[in-house]
């Protein structure tokens, strides 16, 4: 029997963590106990299933996102139907009396047009009918009519009025809200679409000065040069895609380190130690090189000694951990932070805080990069890339082998 | 068997698997490398390596056992499990990586937009995992009693704490290369003592009457029956017993055995007579809980062996640590190449276990009595070959067993835990993966302690069914149907998956059916596949208006070739 009992656990545990999830989704606090008046819990109901109704609408007013939110604000005003329209159409009929639709829409044109709330009969050739009356309150965004919320009842009610009129301002808050999510997600899309591309102007014009060292002496390695030079460029200046994986991004490392060694010599040693399984991982193009660049920048500064600099990629489950470890100068801390918050700009260069900022947009606030530094203690960056992440696709292969 | 040589192996092959999962990466190397450094895995490495987290208890053990047991027929086993690959090169393998999902809940999010779809695929990650992990716990508690007379659970719970440990602590970051050595060594394993088995059989004069029916033993032979046991003859038998039978005491004493069916104490040695005839146990009149598959299948061969082709053929494109090795290829073509591979290496290693299981008719016959048939590759080289030579080989065979466990136990932790981490505990971090990998290995361990009896080979056919049945159709229809819905693959996986869970269920606990009814919970892939088909076409039909916006856009990068998806978007 034991062995029955066993095999059942088997089988239901998966079972019982989905409803677990399910119940967790969908529990709703409405027993309170003994906690508060009955006015109180009333205020309670009405805030929580606002609360409800809020999410879906924050992504803005789509035929999905009404049908989600309509059923929570019909009960939020108590009526027989509610509706909510666009410029054109019936997004969503909640309720009763589905056949109005197009005579709403016909109702509508006035207040769509004003932005003023207005109460119209309806006229029904159904004898028993329950909606006679539309109370329509229209759905602002800046001063601009988006849609109208209409709620249906069996008579004219002055109080119907006043709490649609009520409701639409508080779904019209949602979706400016929506509106300003909107606008951020293109403010920092356009960021990261101007930061991208940006390599270092000292880079640039050292490289070319450290070439035109070696064109008399050692023309042959100052072609090499030049050919490592073209990859990189070709690599920081492509066009297509935002993203790319760590293989290709670590040859543009490659180069860029070719043309830095040129520059120190033996002064610069780096070395690497990469997961093969991690090589195929998408990530934000040029995200690593700024760090690298950071890392020669601060081993090389004030000191006349060698720097080591140590990448590390590395294969944890559903992540790859890059790490870039330096033995210069360090930073300390509290410079550190208010570079990465924004208060002091750095001295030169976007580095830090520009790759800091496209880890934390492209995959939320846990990625940002972790720093580990002081003063004299030299500096050690972590990353961590998910393996996936929806809308992250590297743009096709370049590395030929 | 000796077990001075036996018990080094395995704890060589724990520590060697340690050492190349925690340092097979700390070769630093300079910039003038970097190339090297910087080799994506070649298809012939990852191949490796999947094959090597591919072949489990079941293939090592298990498919040596059917064959001693019940004949050539069990041989759509090692078919089975290589033909998967060849589905999944048709049909999933380039597709699924250009998707850029690293795990199966990863793949139904980025096919169907869905937070539900993937915490459903997620839910069946773990389901099918622990029902793959108990068979790979079972085979290692038994392994260990075979070499060292120790308890069933102990071989499980070593295997569980080892894995646990790895996994936790981070040392599979290499992970490409220890399956990889996993490969070969179980191949090795299997390969070497198999060559000296065929010597000494040929040595013997080449016995060819392996599949003959009935098997008979070879020499006078004792066997101890651990558990009670009915025994059903066909004609009388001769045998001497000490010990209980038919409810009579005896003490080595000759019996002649009627027809029929006797019933033997547990504890009994009966001692056979060269050349007598292997009786067959009948299992059915048993009444306890190792309800047996071959029962059923006897009755219904040919449903059974649909079932079981349908299962395997369909099952392994929907293995939660298969999967996540494709992510290793670079790109869509990569993935192609080394999946032929794998085809290659997987089909050259089950050219083995049968031979194993062939041999074992011959030279072990009785080990279809004591229920210990998945021994037989185990015990077969001491058994022929004897002496050093014997317990060296059999050291050897044992070594790559554990090898089997580990690869393929560490590969499904390492899938079930990452689920459980990101999909199922509250917040994330390390110290919850660490608690979901516990969680992981804690369960399955539960089970095989509750649950035991059902053959190694068997339960791993069971959670290829449950795979086949949900992740089957969600990844075809999800690469080739664009009008596939988030409800219609929450519905197929339910219906199809979570039919063929409960069948399983039910099997696993002894469900007290008969007949056809029995045959299908049994085999219940071929019912509960096309079930899963048919829902998912059928709700995705009923819900047209809510195919993800940017299906087409999916579904091209799905099948484009990488470098034509380069230059369209320039």
């Amino acid at each position: 029997m034991s062995g029955f009992i066993a095999g059942l656990c088997v089988a239901i545990l998966p079972l019982l963590a989905a409803g677990f999830w399910l119940g967790r989704r969908t529990a709703r606090p409405e027993n309170l106990g003994g906690l508060g008046t009955p006015v109180e819990h009333a205020t309670f109901e009405t805030l929580h299933t606002a609360s409800l109704a809020a999410p879906p609408l924050r992504a803005g007013l789509t035929e999905e996102t009404a049908r989600k939110s309509a059923r929570r604000l019909r009960s939020l005003l108590g009526t027989d139907a509610l509706c909510l329209t666009d410029q054109k159409d019936v997004l969503v009929w909640d309720g009763v009396g589905g056949h109005h639709r197009t005579e709403i829409m016909e109702l509508l044109a006035g207040p769509l047009e004003s932005g003023r709330g207005e109460a119209f009969p309806l006229t029904c050739d159904t004898p028993d009918c329950p909606v006679r009356w539309a109370v329509v309150a229209p759905l602002t965004v800046d001063d601009r009519v988006h849609g109208a919320l209409v709620a249906c009842a069996p008579r004219e009610s002055a109080v119907l009025v006043r709490a649609a009129g009520e409701v639409a301002r508080w779904v019209s808050v949602q979706l400016e809200l929506a509106d300003l999510d909107q606008s951020r997600t293109r403010l920092i899309e356009a960021e990261i679409k101007a930061l991208r591309a940006q390599i270092s102007p000292h880079f640039i014009f050292n490289s070319l000065a450290v070439i035109a060292s070696f064109v008399r002496t050692d023309p042959e390695r100052a072609r090499e040069l030049l050919l490592e030079f073209a990859d990189f460029t070709r690599y920081s200046f492509r066009r297509h895609g935002d993203f790319t994986t760590l293989a290709d991004e670590l040859h543009a490392i490659d180069h860029y380190l070719a043309l830095v060694r040129a520059r120190f010599g033996d002064r610069l040693s780096v070395t690497l130690q990469i997961a093969p399984e991690v090589l195929p991982v998408a990530l934000p193009f040029l995200c690593l090189q700024p760090l690298v660049e950071n890392a020669v920048k601060h081993g090389l500064e004030g000191k006349a000694d060698k720097c080591r600099i140590q990448i590390t990629a590395q294969d944890a489950g559903a992540e790859a951990l890059v790490v870039i470890e330096d033995d210069g100068a360090g930073m300390d801390p509290v410079l550190l932070r208010r570079i990465l918050a924004g208060e002091v700009s750095p001295s030169g260069g976007i580095g830090l805080s520009n790759v800091d900022d496209r880890l934390r947009q492209v995959y939320g606030d846990d990625y940002g990069l972790v720093i580990e530094t002081a003063l004299g203690a030299g500096m050690k960056i972590t990353a961590r890339l998910p393996k996936y992440q929806p809308g992250v696709h590297s743009a096709g292969r370049l590395t030929r082998e | 068997m000796n077990s001075s040589y036996a018990v080094p192996a395995v704890a060589l092959v724990v520590l060697a698997t340690i050492l190349v999962g925690a340092f097979g990466l700390r070769i630093s190397r300079t910039t003038s490398d970097f190339y090297v450094a910087s080799r994506t895995v070649g298809p012939r490495l990852n191949a490796a390596a999947i094959s090597g987290e591919y072949l489990s208890a079941a293939s090592f053990l298990g498919i040596a056992g059917l064959v001693l047991v019940q004949g050539p027929d069990m041989l759509w086993y090692p078919v089975g499990y290589t033909a998967g690959y060849l589905v999944l090169l048709l049909f999933v393998a380039a597709p699924l990586r250009r998707s850029g999902a690293y795990t199966l809940p990863d793949f139904a999010e980025a096919r169907l937009s869905s937070q539900a779809v993937r915490r459903l695929a997620g839910a069946f990650v773990v389901g099918t995992g622990w029902l793959y992990l108990r068979p790979q716990l079972q085979g290692a508690g038994l392994t260990l009693t075979v070499l060292t007379d120790a308890p069933d659970w102990l071989g499980g719970v070593i295997v569980a704490v080892v894995v646990v440990a790895i996994v936790a602590a981070g040392g599979m970051r290499s992970i490409t290369f220890v399956q990889a050595f996993q490969y070969w060594l179980k191949l090795t394993a299997l390969l070497v003592p198999a060559l000296f088995l065929i010597l000494a059989w040929q040595g013997d004069g080449a016995p060819r009457h392996a599949f003959d029916e009935p098997a008979t033993f070879r020499e006078q032979r004792v066997v101890r029956v651990d558990g009670t046991l009915n025994l059903k003859l066909d004609r009388p038998l001769t045998v001497t017993v000490s010990g209980t039978i038919d409810g009579r005491s005896h003490d080595d004493k000759e019996l002649q055995l009627a027809a029929g069916t006797h019933h033997i104490e547990g504890g009994t040695r009966l001692t056979f007579a060269k050349g007598a005839e292997v009786p067959e146990p009948d299992r059915s009149a048993n009444g306890g809980l190792s309800p047996s598959q071959a029962e059923s299948r006897g009755e219904r061969p040919l449903y059974a062996t649909y079932g079981l082709i349908l299962a395997t053929f369909l099952g392994t494109m929907g293995l939660p640590h298969v999967v996540v090795r494709f992510y290793t290829s670079p790109h869509g073509v990569a993935a192609r190449r080394t999946t032929v591979a794998v085809l290659g290496l997987i089909g050259a290693f089950y050219l083995l276990p049968p031979v194993y299981g062939a041999l074992g008719r011959l030279y072990a016959p009785e080990l279809t009595l004591t229920g210990d048939a998945d021994a037989a590759a185990l015990l077969l080289p001491d058994r022929m070959i004897g002496g050093l030579g014997g317990d060296l080989l059999g050291a050897l065979v044992a070594g790559g067993a554990f090898a089997a466990f580990l690869s393929t136990a560490s590969g499904l932790t390492m899938a079930v835990a990452g689920v459980l981490t990101q999909d199922v505990l509250p917040s994330r971090g390390v110290r919850h993966f660490r608690l979901g990998t516990v969680l992981a290995m804690a369960v399955p361990l539960a089970a095989s302690a509750l649950v035991g009896g059902l053959p190694v080979a068997d339960s791993v056919g069971l959670a290829f069914a449950v795979s086949a049945s949900s992740f089957c159709p969600l990844l075809v229809l999800g690469i080739w149907w664009r009008r596939l819905t988030p409800p219609g693959a929450a519905a197929g996986m339910l219906v199809g998956g979570g039919s063929a869970l409960l069948a399983v269920a039910a099997t696993m606990a002894g469900f007290p059916g008969s007949g056809a009814l029995h045959a299908l919970l049994a085999w219940p892939a071929l019912w509960s596949v096309p079930l899963g088909f048919l829902t998912m076409i059928l709700v995705s039909l009923a819900t047209p208006g809510r195919v993800p916006a940017g299906t087409a856009a999916i579904l091209a990068r799905f099948h484009l070739p990488e470098e034509l998806r380069a230059e369209v978007k320039a």
